[in-house]
């Protein structure tokens, strides 16, 4: 039992080099490396279909990868004496047995990763699914109340790493907020988190750094802070076609936004100097920053298959 | 990138996992903490019960023997317990538990492993229920040769019914969900054996590929000579090379 490969010494608790998966012609996961580190909730954004879950089931082993390698705490997945100990793991909150209960889903857990049964009533208080929710078929559980199960699931062994996929995925906002708190709290205390969503502004509020995945690839990968920064400076004209010719000629690349204006990869004083000298005349002009961030999201992720689209995000 | 540095190595925790024998213990539990899984071993109980005292108590008396109650009370746990070792396997799929499974214990050879020892166990609770159901029902019901069932006949009648479990986690690694693997376990054989009837030329073959002919000899204690031939080469083309296909196929699988 003792004979675990002699693991380096590490400051990623996930660490994830030049991934790729294809399927036949098709590729679904294209050169994808990012690490998480502890004390930080990581969000895991992109449209549905962009990859995001293959990466995950790739981490904990379930997908074998095309090329490329993952590690948790330095170790492939299937090296982990023991995973449920180490990495809380939800890659699918409707993928339990239908004719189980709540608490014996939980019981089976907790036996097969070696943790007592008075674990499953903490857990269970935890995620308020106690008493006769407990003793419910899942099968007759709301989304809401198995994404809860999922996160006791995951929380039994009292893991250092949680890796969620789409765990807002039903819930009611209070149940949201709830989460959020809950995984605030856990990476405070040290502990590592990796969750997934489509919706920006479900991970927004809770994670420290963010890594924007589309069609495949990694499109942005940084603290939220730095991406706020990145995210250039939007401005309106009363022509949007002057206005994107101005700053076609002064080179500066743009993007659409949704409510007609244009996302631009420069400081607002290079942008108003390129409209000043072709006289387009603006009716707004501001860094953008936290509605940037969700102009950003999309326009990383919404045109995908643009060549143009993606060098915004280099 | 920010990069917070945690001083000292991090590495896994010296957290044994899980033992084999917990692991077949997990399984167990899993074959009966559901509706249909109760349901199933209950059936399989009553029936194994009703036919032994119907066996017992019915018939001329003549013909009556522990050996014949227990040829005829092994059956019915026979057709439903392979079913539990085919919704064992195909249940991780269908009910896409095999997600949290896997997770949780990555060498996936345990896994196959496990299920297969927790599905030989039913087994043989199963057959020691039917025994002891018929030697009561012999005992209470005064048949002749009450103890005359022999070593060599227990042994015949208990491979049996291990190796038709085998058979059913063999099907359910193949086939994957659990209608196409309780129908093909149940008509693929009967096709094959009827197939092998009706064209006379293939009689010589056959009695070396026919799973059922030696299969269901040696359920009945009455194998013998050249049969354990049969039995090995007509059981290795349907237990053994399925069981080992399908867990190469698990092996390499990917699990959603």
């Amino acid at each position: 039992m003792c004979s675990g490969p002699a693991a380096p010494i590490v400051q990623s608790m996930i660490t994830v080099e030049h991934l790729f998966k294809r399927y036949g012609g098709h590729t679904a996961v294209q050169d994808v490396s990012f690490r998480c580190e502890p004390g930080t909730v990581t969000g895991f954004l992109g449209p549905n279909g962009a990859g995001k879950s293959t990466t995950m089931r790739m981490i904990a082993g379930l997908t074998p990868p095309t090329s490329g390698t993952t590690t948790v705490l330095g170790v492939p997945y299937g090296a982990l004496p023991n995973p449920g100990r180490e990495i809380g793991v939800l890659l699918d909150a409707s993928a339990q047995h239908a004719g189980r209960t709540g608490l014996e889903t939980l019981r089976l857990t907790a036996d097969v990763i070696g943790v007592p049964r008075a674990r499953v009533h903490e857990l269970l208080k935890l995620v308020d699914l106690e008493s006769t929710k407990a003793r419910r078929r899942v099968g007759d559980y709301s989304l809401g109340m198995r994404q809860r199960l999922g996160l006791a699931l995951a929380l039994i062994g009292d893991p250092r790493i949680l890796m969620l996929d789409e765990p807002a995925n039903g819930l009611d906002p209070e149940g949201i907020h709830w989460m959020r708190g809950l995984l605030r709290d856990f990476a405070d205390r040290g502990g590592t988190v990796l969750l997934s969503s489509h919706l920006l502004r479900e991970v927004e509020a809770v994670a420290d750094r963010l890594v924007v995945i589309a069609g495949g690839k990694i499109v942005a990968d940084g603290s939220k802070a730095e991406l706020l920064e990145s995210a250039g400076t939007l401005v309106k004209a009363t022509s949007r076609t002057e206005l994107r010719r101005a700053l076609a000629t002064a080179g500066l690349a743009s993007t659409t936004t949704t409510d007609g204006g244009q996302l631009v990869e420069a400081d607002p004083e290079a942008v108003g100097r390129a409209v000043a000298q072709a006289g387009v005349i603006l009716t707004e002009l501001r860094p953008a920053d936290g509605a940037g961030l969700e102009e950003l999201f999309l326009s990383l992720t919404a045109t995908q298959p643009h060549a143009d689209r993606q060098e915004v995000a280099a | 990138m920010s990069t917070t540095t945690i001083p000292g190595a991090l590495t896994p925790r010296d957290i044994a996992g899980p033992t084999l024998g917990r692991l077949v213990t997990v399984e167990l539990r899993k074959a009966s903490d559901t509706r249909s899984g109760r349901w199933l071993l209950g059936l399989a109980v009553l029936t194994t019960v009703t036919v032994a005292i119907m066996r017992g108590f019915i018939g001329p008396a003549g013909d009556r023997t522990l050996t014949d109650i227990v040829e005829l009370a092994h059956i019915p746990f026979s057709i439903f317990l392979p079913i539990i070792g085919i919704l064992l396997i195909t249940g991780e799929w269908t009910q896409r538990t095999a997600l949290t499974t896997f997770a949780l214990v990555p060498d996936r050879r345990r896994v196959v492993l496990s299920k297969l020892l927790a599905a030989l166990a039913l087994s043989a609770t199963g057959l020691a229920a039917a025994l002891l159901s018929a030697v009561v029902v012999a005992g209470v019901a005064g048949v002749d040769g009450t103890w005359n069932l022999g070593v060599d006949d227990l042994g015949q009648v208990t491979l049996a019914v291990l190796m038709g479990m085998v058979w059913g986690v063999a099907f359910g690694l193949v086939l994957r969900t659990p209608a196409a693997a309780i129908v093909a376990y149940f008509t693929l054989p009967t096709v094959f054996g009827v197939l092998g009837e009706l064209i006379s030329g293939l009689e010589s073959t056959w009695k070396w590929l026919d799973p059922n002919r030696s299969l269901t000899t040696l359920a009945e204690m009455r194998l013998s000579g050249d049969g354990w031939w049969h039995l090995l080469t007509s059981s290795s083309l349907w237990i053994l090379l399925p069981l080992v296909a399908g867990t190469a196929l698990l092996l390499r699988r990917e699990v959603k």
